[in-house]
């Protein structure tokens, strides 16, 4: 953790315990995940990596990422049972405890969700301190986004013209964009696209861009 | 208006006869564009749920998911002393028992962190009872221990990983003693002798949680460091001034975290997570 700039951040945030990394930050996670699945989850297969592997059980990592999927913010005091709460919600859990290797910071979850219309995603973050993350992977293609922002993800084939469309876009709609990262397979291939902004778009210029790319997601910040 | 160091946030008082703590309002209002009004109001949020969790610390056993710890609050609050007043192991029973809520997973206020939750409203909620004060002046103290929690975010680091304990429990103790000077009367003069008196107690001190869990020694640290805040704001009070200026003493800290090994920053590799003891709880710890 950096230089406060606020009074609520040496006295702040309201969360529940006992970690702001390992708890406060894994809500954070599954909230966007949940927010890029944008349908409610039935199955979530759930990767956790380095100290998330070895502390998590202790730190309820497990259960912060699961409220985080059922839309629980760091402060909700449903956390500790959320694990009970998605068996009745009807949405599969499993954690497996993995090595992704040194590459990766200790802090990382992978999540493979689907959801119940049959939507699957594949989504890795790590918790960077303070309850801060990272989105840094998305269906394999690196990814960055703090889910601090509203941000505008699109999966789209590699091809002209799709990224100036969004800024234009977002330009025509007085929206003034914080980060912008574009990051393909291959020349041709799949590419994605995070733009966090410090506005909101409106729905229909969102639906413009379904036009050109076969995924794309308007969310809200999470806190 | 602006600062960056205790020197800064003294002189400003002095210079305009606030207390430390209206300062700090004014500059978080100015900088995010908020009245002063509002960013008060957030503060009785915080406070709100910062006496929820004493409450809470204090009513139940709140064991972890880990079994390491919970019911020493309870055992601490029905204890008849031996040594200290009645009121302030009462104190100590409320910093334990904040410190477990967290551990069993219940709601708090990170101060500045989630380790170090315990102290600040725990010395807070003492000194209201014992000066009998109102809501309005405690939330104005939680400003001033901002403050000092801010300069030390600027100047050395309010996490364990980067400073060890001292950053955590140690920056709490500094801003409750702060909060507490000035709440009893303390000039801003005093209020940063009292921080930097009880920074230099708490210098060197390491980060070694058992297990990697905010546990063991975590919830001890923090009735630990609730004592060593009673103790600089009683003598800050009495007149004791640090021979080192507060800024300096911040400085050290910052220096000693960096000379401290990654063993003793949070990685439970070092200290009392590597004692036999440390090292078998950790091996015993269910996975699944
Ligand atoms: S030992 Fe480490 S984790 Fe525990 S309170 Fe201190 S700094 Fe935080």
């Amino acid at each position: 953790m950096g230089k406060a700039d606020s009074v609520f951040e040496v006295i702040g945030p309201i969360m529940i315990g006992p970690s702001s990394s390992h708890t406060a930050g894994a809500v954070r996670i599954g909230q966007i995940a949940g927010a890029i699945l944008s349908e409610p989850a039935v199955k979530a297969v759930i990767y956790l990596h380095g100290s998330y592997a070895l502390t998590g059980k202790g730190h309820g990592t497990d259960k912060a990422l699961v409220a985080g999927l059922l839309g629980f913010g760091a402060a909700d005091e449903r956390i500790s049972k959320s694990l009970k709460i998605a068996k009745e919600k009807g949405l599969l859990v499993k954690f497996r405890r993995v090595d992704l290797g040194d590459d990766y910071h200790p802090n990382t979850a992978r999540l493979l969700l689907q959801g119940n219309k049959g939507t699957n995603f594949e989504i890795t973050a790590i918790s960077v301190g303070g309850g801060n993350i990272s989105v840094i992977e998305l269906n394999g293609l690196p990814i960055k986004l703090s889910g601090e922002y509203y941000t505008l993800i699109t999966i789209h084939k590699d091809q002209p013209g799709i990224v100036a469309q969004a800024s234009e876009i977002i330009a025509k709609n007085n929206v003034n964009i914080a980060t912008a990262n574009v990051t393909r397979q291959r020349r041709g291939g799949l590419a994605v696209m995070a733009i966090e902004m410090d506005q909101p778009l409106p729905l229909e210029a969102v639906k413009q861009l379904e036009k050109v790319a076969q995924i794309v997601r308007f969310i809200q910040p999470v806190y | 208006m602006n600062y960056r160091n205790l020197r800064d946030l003294i002189r400003l008082a002095e210079k305009r006869g606030e207390k430390i703590g209206e300062i700090v309002i004014a500059v978080e209002a100015e900088q995010k564009d908020m009245t002063s009004e509002k960013v008060r109001e957030e503060m009785v949020t915080v406070w709100r749920v910062m006496q929820a969790s004493i409450r809470r610390g204090l009513a139940e056993e709140n064991r972890s998911v880990s079994g390491l710890s919970g019911g020493d609050a309870k055992l601490v609050a029905k204890t008849k002393p031996s040594f200290l007043s009645r009121r302030i192991l009462k104190a100590v029973a409320m910093a334990l028992g904040v410190a477990e809520v967290n551990a069993a997973m219940g709601k708090i206020v990170a101060c500045p962190t989630a380790g170090s939750c315990g102290i600040v409203p725990a010395a807070l909620t003492e000194a209201a009872n014992r000066l009998k004060l109102s809501e309005e002046d405690v939330i104005l103290a939680l400003f001033t221990a901002a403050g000092i929690g801010i300069v030390c975010s600027i100047n050395a680091s309010i996490s364990g990983a980067e400073g060890g304990c001292q950053a955590e429990c140690g920056v709490a103790a500094a801003m409750a003693a702060g909060a507490l000077t000035e709440l009893a009367g303390g000039t801003p003069k005093q209020v940063g002798h009292a921080a930097a008196l009880c920074l230099s107690n708490m210098l060197g001190l390491v980060c070694d949680p058992v297990a990697g869990l905010v546990e063991v020694p975590c919830i001890l640290r923090n009735a630990g460091a609730l004592m060593q805040a009673l103790l600089a704001a009683e003598l800050a009070l009495a007149g004791v001034e640090s021979r080192i200026p507060v800024d300096e003493v911040i400085g050290a800290m910052d220096e000693i975290g960096k000379a401290l090994p990654e063993s003793l920053r949070e990685t439970a590799q070092g200290g009392l997570a590597n004692t036999p003891t440390g090292q078998k709880l950790n091996r015993d710890l269910p996975l699944d």
